[in-house]
Parts: structure tokens; sequence; C-alpha cells
């Protein structure tokens, strides 16, 4: 049978690197749509700061595309290498928006990034900002395609069991795609990534300020970057309150661990702004709360009820012994696909073969036949995620958000007012909110991802029987090659970026270099 | 013929046609990663060499990055049980690729010779052992993986890893590198000029005719092998798994598609072809007629391994009747239909777009341009 331990490793390496490879992405994702921009007014107003605030930025950005290249690899890998049972169960509807995200987007960004660095003086004006712009769409199309991915293991829909082949197979692309989940996932995300974008821009432009270094180029790239982080936070809080809202209909358990709810209660229901849960003891130990709040957030109305973790997990427990009989239809069908009656048994019980596997789990040399009610009720509990780690990763999100809104009003209102430069005080808090938006983006995908445990696919496929067959060896082999390699990576970025950025742009060359000694570039 | 079956014979053509596009488009940028050191003996040199490919590698390496894609919405049970089966080996790949686009984007953005020096290093490294392992991952296909399922389809992996690292696997893994070496060498030689276009030039033509070499031995020794025989299993038509069919396992079965189909032979003559018409290119200093003869070259030598397994795509060495084939590896109608879709329409379109950036970056990189630029990157 499998080993806990493996499982938790593969857990472990698969958080570990894919939260690693989004250190690296939002910033591609909003920096392109950003160089879009100044390119444009490069190439409207003929004016040659906007080129070189174009050429700055976009070095920094390479350094970072550099990085988000090397561990999305291994991504794209880690499904067959670490989830082998995960990828062969759902690969034939999971597989396609990730070849698809090959097909449309990978190979237009990467073909481009090089025509966009080493093209400057091969291309017209306007074919380089052509192909900038394909830079930038190629990025968010990626972003667009992996989150359909993504949400189809929030919310599998557009795809079924196949008893004979014993895999989910695609039902229908279009509902695949047009996941409800996947669409506020793509703008919430894309969003977040210019987000990031914008603080990083601020913030660099302020440390410029501060040194009393390249104030021209520094005030400008502050103006851009301010006004659109102001609009990308405010869109990214308004699809991040649609991600909440589906969040209740169709992942309830996910709900109950961002907010912490214990006790189904009738509406309308207190919101917990802070609160200390005890997953053994079922409840939370400390809170302060909100009265109402929470109908109004998550159901936009104050008389609907929302299931707390007591009811959740009643239900699961009539949902475990409904599965049962479909997994055990199941292994009939493996052994002859022609069954007829496994076939009806299946099709009875189909609506919970995921729950029928994730008791299995507890099962003695997985035979159901063996389980008792102890089991079911351990396997039932087992369907609510960590919820402290979800709470407080939310709360970390949204309360940064909110910072970064507040933040971006004020820049904007500063800029506009041409004050920015003279306010030192300003450009210290720029500097400082600098982190701000990589932790909410951490702690989102946190909340995201943990919370859709104990399953891979929601409902479908527990992540316990999801993990590759590996040895603990080659495992713990793995994860410390992964945690060396990239810490490595991590110093050498870091130490790249501050040089570059310290460095500067070029508009201060001493005369008589040549003017487009930066338009030329060579590794 | 039933849509379903042909379906599966498609997508068993284009996941040739993607590897084909892994050898050439990476194979070559791989190549000039493993030549480095011996083409560029100053930093500028190297530098030069580096630029030949700097705008294209990461395009180029979509290959690759596509490929992983296609293997899982085309052929999942490919994806899972290959890549999860052959981890060690699939982490030497990973951790040597991805510190490749670090090694070109960083390598010359400090004055260091030691920083220079170092990435250098680790850009032979990632082009040399990626193709070795590369290569050995076919050559271990050839021989059966030892792997079973249980009901579930879950794969279990019974070998050592040493295991994957035989000799029959290295040799394929050798002619896989100079097979690159000989690519880049050739991509070398057209865009450069100088002792750079001299060293490459030699040493691609060593690489063109060492391939050709380990070609024969590895020809005559496949002849050797034990190979697959799918003796009784579902209609191919039809949606199946690996569960419900039988498998012989003995020497010569790898040539039963070869004697049944003479016309197969076709593929390793094109093999040996175009590796000859390339080296003789590039002795008569025609590198560009070179690089192509040697993409045919990579195509022979992949169709020759295609035309030989047909229709195993992963055999099972430990219970062979759990092998996985065309027929029961693949995705479903719907699913495979769909990819086909978007394979119509984003190839010709990648193809296209890949060909205009290589023609606007045409032309020789030399030690001008690439000093011009010393602040630049
Ligand atoms: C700058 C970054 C940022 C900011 C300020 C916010 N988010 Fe967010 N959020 C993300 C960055 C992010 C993300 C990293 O992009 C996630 C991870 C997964 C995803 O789809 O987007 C995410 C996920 C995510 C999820 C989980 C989606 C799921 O269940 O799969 C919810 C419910 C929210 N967000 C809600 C919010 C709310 C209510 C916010 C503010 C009021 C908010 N987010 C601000
Ligand atoms: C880049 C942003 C992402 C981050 C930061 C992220 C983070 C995480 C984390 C923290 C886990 C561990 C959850 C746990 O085991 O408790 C996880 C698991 C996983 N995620 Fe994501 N994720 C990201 C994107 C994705 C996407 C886009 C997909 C699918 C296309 C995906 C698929 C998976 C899978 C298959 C697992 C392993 C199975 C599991 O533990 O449930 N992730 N991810
Ligand atoms: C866990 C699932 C994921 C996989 C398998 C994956 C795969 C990859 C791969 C293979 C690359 C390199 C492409 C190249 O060679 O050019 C890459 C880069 C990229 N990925 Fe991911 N990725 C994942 C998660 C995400 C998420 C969640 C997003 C966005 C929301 C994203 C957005 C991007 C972008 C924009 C790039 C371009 C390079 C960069 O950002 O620096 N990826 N990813």
């Amino acid at each position: 049978m499998v080993n806990d331990l493996v499982v938790d490793l593969s857990r472990l390496q698969f958080a570990a690197t894919a939260l690693y490879h989004f250190m690296f992405v939002p910033l591609t994702l909003g920096l392109t749509v950003l160089l879009a921009t100044m390119e444009t007014v490069y190439v409207v107003t003929g004016r040659t700061i906007y080129r070189e605030m174009t050429q700055f930025w976009s070095k920094l950005l390479l350094i970072n595309f550099a990085l988000g290249v090397a561990t999305g690899l291994t991504m794209e890998f880690q499904f067959g290498t670490n989830w082998s049972y995960y990828s062969s169960f759902v690969g034939d509807t999971f597989g396609t928006p990730l070849a698809i995200e090959g097909l449309m987007a990978f190979f237009m960004e990467s073909t481009f990034i090089g025509l966009m660095v080493f093209g400057w003086e091969r291309l017209s004006k306007a074919q380089h900002l052509f192909v900038t712009y394909l830079v930038a769409l190629g990025s968010n199309l990626s972003a667009l395609w992996i989150l359909v991915a993504n949400s189809f293991m929030q919310h599998p829909q557009g795809a079924s069991f196949n008893p004979v082949t014993m895999r989910m197979e695609l039902d229908s692309f279009f509902l695949l795609f047009f996941n409800s989940d996947a669409q506020s996932k793509f703008v919430h995300t894309s969003l977040a990534g210019f987000v990031t974008a914008a603080v990083f821009m601020c913030s660099i432009s302020a440390f410029y300020m501060l040194r009393g270094r390249h104030l021209d180029f520094a005030r400008r790239s502050f103006r851009i970057a301010a006004l659109f982080g102001m609009l990308g936070t405010a869109g990214t809080l308004t699809l991040g309150d649609s991600l909440g809202y589906f969040a209740a209909r169709v992942q309830p358990t996910k709900l109950v661990a961002m907010e912490a709810l214990w006790k189904t209660e009738a509406p309308p229901i207190a919101f917990n702004v802070i609160a200390f849960p005890s997953q053994s003891e079922q409840r939370n130990l400390w809170a302060i709360q909100i009265p109402g709040m929470l109908s109004l957030l998550v159901t936009h109305s104050l008389d609907q009820e929302v299931a707390a973790a007591d009811q959740l997990v009643e239900q699961a427990k009539g949902r475990i012994r409904n599965g049962v009989p479909a997994v055990q239809a199941m292994m009939a069908l493996s052994a002859d696909p022609t069954d007829a009656n496994a076939l009806a048994q299946f099709n009875a019980h189909r609506a919970d073969v995921g729950y029928g596997l994730l008791v299995q789990r507890y099962a003695p040399d997985g035979d159901l036949t063996r389980i008792t009610d102890a089991d079911v009720d351990r396997a039932a509990l087992d369907t609510l995620p960590e919820v402290w780690i979800i709470f407080w990763a939310f709360r970390a999100m949204v309360g940064f958000g909110v910072l970064m809104l507040g933040y971006f009003v004020l820049a904007s209102m500063l800029t506009l007012s041409n004050k920015v430069h003279r306010l030192r005080w300003f450009q210290w808090a720029s500097l400082l909110m600098l982190p701000a938006p990589y932790i909410a983006c951490e702690a989102g995908w946190i909340v995201a991802e943990m919370g859709r445990q104990p399953w891979t696919v929601y409902e479908v496929l527990p992540t316990w029987l999801s993990a590759s067959t590996h040895s603990v060896t080659y495992m713990a082999f793995s994860v410390a090659g992964f945690v060396l390699l990239y810490t490595i990576f991590a110093i050498i970025e870091v130490y790249l970026m501050v040089h570059f950025i310290r460095k500067g742009p070029d508009d201060g060359a001493p005369p008589g270099a040549s003017p487009h000694a930066s338009a030329v570039p060579a590794y | 013929m039933e849509i379903y079956l042909a379906l599966k014979i498609i997508w068993w053509l284009l996941l040739g046609v993607l590897l084909m596009g892994i050898s050439i488009m990476v194979g070559m940028d791989m190549g000039v990663g493993t030549l480095l050191r011996h083409v560029g003996r100053t930093d500028s040199e190297r530098r030069v060499a580096i630029n030949v490919i700097a705008p294209h590698w990461d395009g180029n390496q979509v290959w690759f990055v596509l490929g992983g894609g296609a293997i899982f919405a085309a052929w999942p049970l490919v994806y899972a049980t290959a890549f999860s089966g052959l981890y060690v080996v699939m982490l030497l790949l990973l951790w040597s690729m991805i510190v490749r686009p670090l090694a070109f984007e960083y390598r010359s953005k400090r004055e260091s010779p030691t920083w220079r020096n170092n990435w250098d290093w680790c850009l032979f490294l990632s082009g040399f052992l990626p193709m070795l392992v590369f290569g050995a991952a076919v050559g271990n296909m050839l021989q059966g993986v030892p792997f079973h399922f249980d009901w579930r389809l879950t794969s279990y992996y019974t070998g050592s890893f040493i295991a994957l690292f035989n000799p029959f696997a290295i040799l394929c893994g050798a002619m896989a590198v100079s097979m690159s070496v000989y690519m880049g060498g050739a991509i070398l030689t057209n865009a450069t000029d100088g002792p750079v276009q001299e060293r490459a030039r030699r040493a691609a033509m060593l690489a063109g005719i060492l391939a050709m070499v380990l070609f024969t031995i590895g020809g005559l020794w496949l002849t050797r092998l034990e190979g697959y025989m799918l003796v009784s299993g579902p209609d191919p038509a039809l949606a199946q798994t690996p569960l419900h069919q039988s498998v012989e396992r003995a020497a010569g079965h790898w040539l039963t598609n070869y004697n049944n189909h003479p016309v197969l032979w076709a593929a390793p003559a094109l093999g040996y072809i175009g590796a000859l018409l390339g080296v003789l290119s590039l002795n008569a200093r025609r590198p560009l007629f070179a690089w192509w003869f040697g993409a045919l070259a990579w195509i022979g030598i992949i169709a020759t391994v295609g035309a030989a397994m047909f229709p195993f795509m992963m055999p099972s060495s430990t219970n062979p009747s759990h092998s996985l084939t065309i027929w029961n590896a693949g995705s479903s109608e719907r699913t495979l239909s769909w990819m086909l879709g978007f394979t119509l329409i984003f190839m010709p379109l990648i193809l296209w777009y890949t060909s205009w950036a290589f023609w606007v970056m045409r032309g020789k990189v030399d030690k001008a341009h690439v000093d011009s630029s010393e602040h630049a990157l």
C-alpha cells in the first residue's frame, strides 16, 4: 500500500517548487504588460526616455524570466514524476490545457522574447512594439491555460469517469474551458501579477528618488506604475470576492477553512476577523467577530444558510458509505470490463466514487469489506483541510491586498500632483511595500491548494492515492536536491537583481558613448 | 478505418514529430553548449558562439516543454509511467536542464572570469547530460522497463536506477550526444567565421562520423536484443487498458516490422544518407546544407526506432503483458480530436514565426558585434 511519508514528501516537494515558480511568474505577467505600455508611449510620442525605460525594465524582466522558465520546467514534468497516478487518472482532461498552453502561449512568449531583447536594431519601431505585445499576450495566455487546468482540479466539470479505461475522460471541452472558477481565477491572478509588477516598479523608482539618481526616469516610471497598480488592486479585490463567492458554492470545505466555521448557525452569520482555530477540538479557541458580516460576504445576502464543518462532516459520512460500492464495482470492472452487473452498480453510486477511494486508505489491504464505522468517521474528518493555515493565509492575502489598495490610492494622488519625489517618508514606504504582493500571491496559492485537500481533484481523487510509488529514499533525495539547487538560484538571482538595480538605467552615459550601446544586447 | 484508430496512429506520428523537434532544435542548442569550451578559447570567442543561439534557445526549448505537455494529454499512461519509473534519471535531466536558462541569461552579466568560467561549465553540462539521458531513455524503452500495474492502474517501478545506465542505453545516449554536437557544430559553422568556425566545422564532422558508427553498432545490437510482440489483446480501435493483452518477448522481434514491410528500411537509410551528406557538405564548407542534412538524419534515426517498436511505446520487461502500446495508452477519442484541432492550427503558425525569428536574426555573429555590446546585458 501507499506510504504516507512518500505522499507527504511529494506534497512538500510540489508545494515548494510551485511556490518557488510563483515567486517569478507574477512579475513576468505584469511587467511584460507594463513594458508594452511604456514602449507604446515611446512609439507614439517618439521620446527616447521611454525607450530607455523600456530597455532598463526589460533587463530586470529577463533576470526574472530566466528563473520563471527554469522553475516552470520542473512543474511541467512533476505531474508525471511525482503524481503518476494522478496523471494517468486525469491526463485525458487535465493534460489538454497544459499541452495547449505550450502550443499557444509558451512558444509565442519564448520565441518573441528573443526578438524583443535582440531585435531592437533589426526591427522597425512598429514591428518591435508588436513583438513586445506578443510577449505580454503570450505570458498572460499561459496563465489562462494553466489556470483552466488548475480549475479542473478545484471544480472538476467537463469530464466523467470511464469504467472501461479506469480514468476521467473529457466530455465537453467547453465546460472544461468555461469553468467559472477558471474565468475568475484567470483575471484575479493576472491582475495580481500586474499589482506585483506595479509595486516592484514603484519601489525601485522610489529607491532612485531616495538616492537622488535617475530622477526623470524614476518619476515617469513611478507614475505609470502607480496608476496601473491602482487599477490592478481594485480589480484583484473585486475578483477575489467572486472567488470567495464561488468557493462557497462549489468547495464548501475550503470556505469552512478560510473562515474557520465549525458550527452551522442560523443566518445571518458572524464573520471571524481573527480566530485561533483548533482542528482537534473542532472549534475556535478564541475569536473576534463582526455579526452578520459573513452572510453578506459569501452569499451576498442576509438569509441564506452556510454549512459549517459539523454539517459537512455528517454529509461526508453518507457519501463515503455510498462510495464504497462504487469502488468495489470499479475493482470488478478492472478485472472484466464487460461485467454488466458491476457496471450497473458503478453507475448507481458513481457520484461518490471519490469518497469510496478516500476511505480505502483505511481499509486493511485495500479490502473495502473490512472497513469499520470508525474508519468512516476518520475519513469524514479528513475531508476538512488544515483550518488554521488556510484561515491565516487568507487573512494575509486580503490584509496585504487592502494595504496595497490604500497605498496605490495615495501613490496615484501624490504622483498626479507631482509630490512623490519630495516626500522621503513616502519613498521609504514605497520601498517597504516590495514584499507585500509576493506575500499576498503566495498566501493566495496556499489558500487555493491547501484548501483543496484532501483531494487532488475535488471530491473525485484523493491526494493519498495520487502520488507516485517511490521509495522514501528517492523522495528525500529529490526534495534535498531541489532545495539545494533552488537556494543557489535564489542567491544568484537576488545578487544580480540588486547589482543591476544599483547600476541603474544608462541615462547618465558619458558623452561619446554610442547612443545605441544598450540597443544591441548580447549575452 | 475507424476514427479512433486513425487518431491513435496520427498521435503516434505526431509524437514522432515532437521528438524530432526536440532532437533537432533543442539538440542543436545543447550541441553548442557541449562544444562551447572547445570552439571558444577566449571569452569573446565563447560569447560569439553563445550569441549564435542567444535569440533562439528559449523558443527552441519549448519543443521540450510541449513534448511534456503533449505526451501528458495524448498519452497519459506513458507520461505517468515513464516519468515516474525513470525518476532519478528524469531528475538528472531536469536538474541539468534548468541550469541552462540561468547560464544563458546570467553568464555575461558580470566581467569576472571565474563567474563566466563556472557558467561555461554549466552550459557544457546542461548540453551534454540531457542529450545523454534522452538517448539513454530511448535505449531503455527498446529494452523494456521493469514496471507493472495494479488493478487501479497505479504503476510500480521495480528496477534500480543504475540499471537504467546499461551498456545499450549508454550507446544510445552517446549517439544522441554526437548528433547534437553535429547539429550544434553545423549551426556554429554557418553563423560564425575565423577560428571559431573552423573548430566547429571539424568537431561537427567528427561527431557526424561518430554518429554513423554508433548507429551501425546500435543497429546490429538491436537485431540481437529481446524485442516484444503483441500476441493478442482487445481490438485496437477500442478503448482499453493495458491489463487485458498478452505479449511475447524474444530476440529478433524488433525486426518483425522490417521483415514484414521492407519499405521501412528507408528509415535507417535516411539516417545514414543524411549524416553522410551532412559530413560531406561540411567538408565542402556548405554548413547550411549540412544543418538540413543533419535534420534529415535525425528524422531517419527516430523513424528507425519507431518502426522497430510499433505498436509498442513502453514495453515492460518484468510483466510484458502490461506493456504500453499505441492501442492502450492513448487518450479518449474526444481529447485526441480536440488536441489535433489545436495542433493543426498552431503548429503551422509556430513553424512560421520561428522561421521569421531566424530570418530576422540571420547573418554572422562576430567579435565586433559582441564587443560593442559589452555592457548591454
Ligand atoms: C497581489 C496578490 C493578491 C491580492 C491582493 C489578493 N489575491 Fe486572492 N489570490 C491571489 C493573489 C492575490 C493569487 C496568487 O493570484 C491566487 C492564488 C490562486 C488563484 O487563483 O489566485 C489567489 C487566490 C484567491 C482565492 C482562492 C481561490 C481558490 O479557491 O482557488 C480567494 C478566495 C481569493 N484569492 C480572494 C481574495 C480576496 C477576497 C482578496 C482581497 C480582498 C484577494 N484575494 C486579494
Ligand atoms: C504557481 C502557483 C501554484 C502554487 C504556489 C501552488 C501551491 C501548491 C501547494 C502549496 C500545494 C500543496 C498542497 C498540499 O499538499 O497541502 C500544491 C499541490 C498541488 N498543486 Fe499547486 N500550486 C500552484 C499552481 C498549481 C497549478 C496551476 C496546478 C495545476 C495545473 C497545480 C497542481 C497541484 C498538484 C497536482 C498538487 C499536488 C497534489 C496535492 O497536494 O493536492 N498547482 N500546490
Ligand atoms: C503547476 C503548474 C504549472 C506548470 C506545469 C507550469 C509550467 C511552466 C513552464 C514549463 C514554464 C517555462 C516555459 C518556457 O520554457 O518558456 C513556465 C513559465 C511560466 N509560467 Fe508556469 N507553470 C505552472 C504554474 C503557473 C501558474 C499558476 C502561472 C500563472 C498564473 C504560470 C505562468 C507562467 C508564466 C507567465 C511563465 C513565463 C515565464 C516566467 O513567468 O518567468 N505558471 N511555466
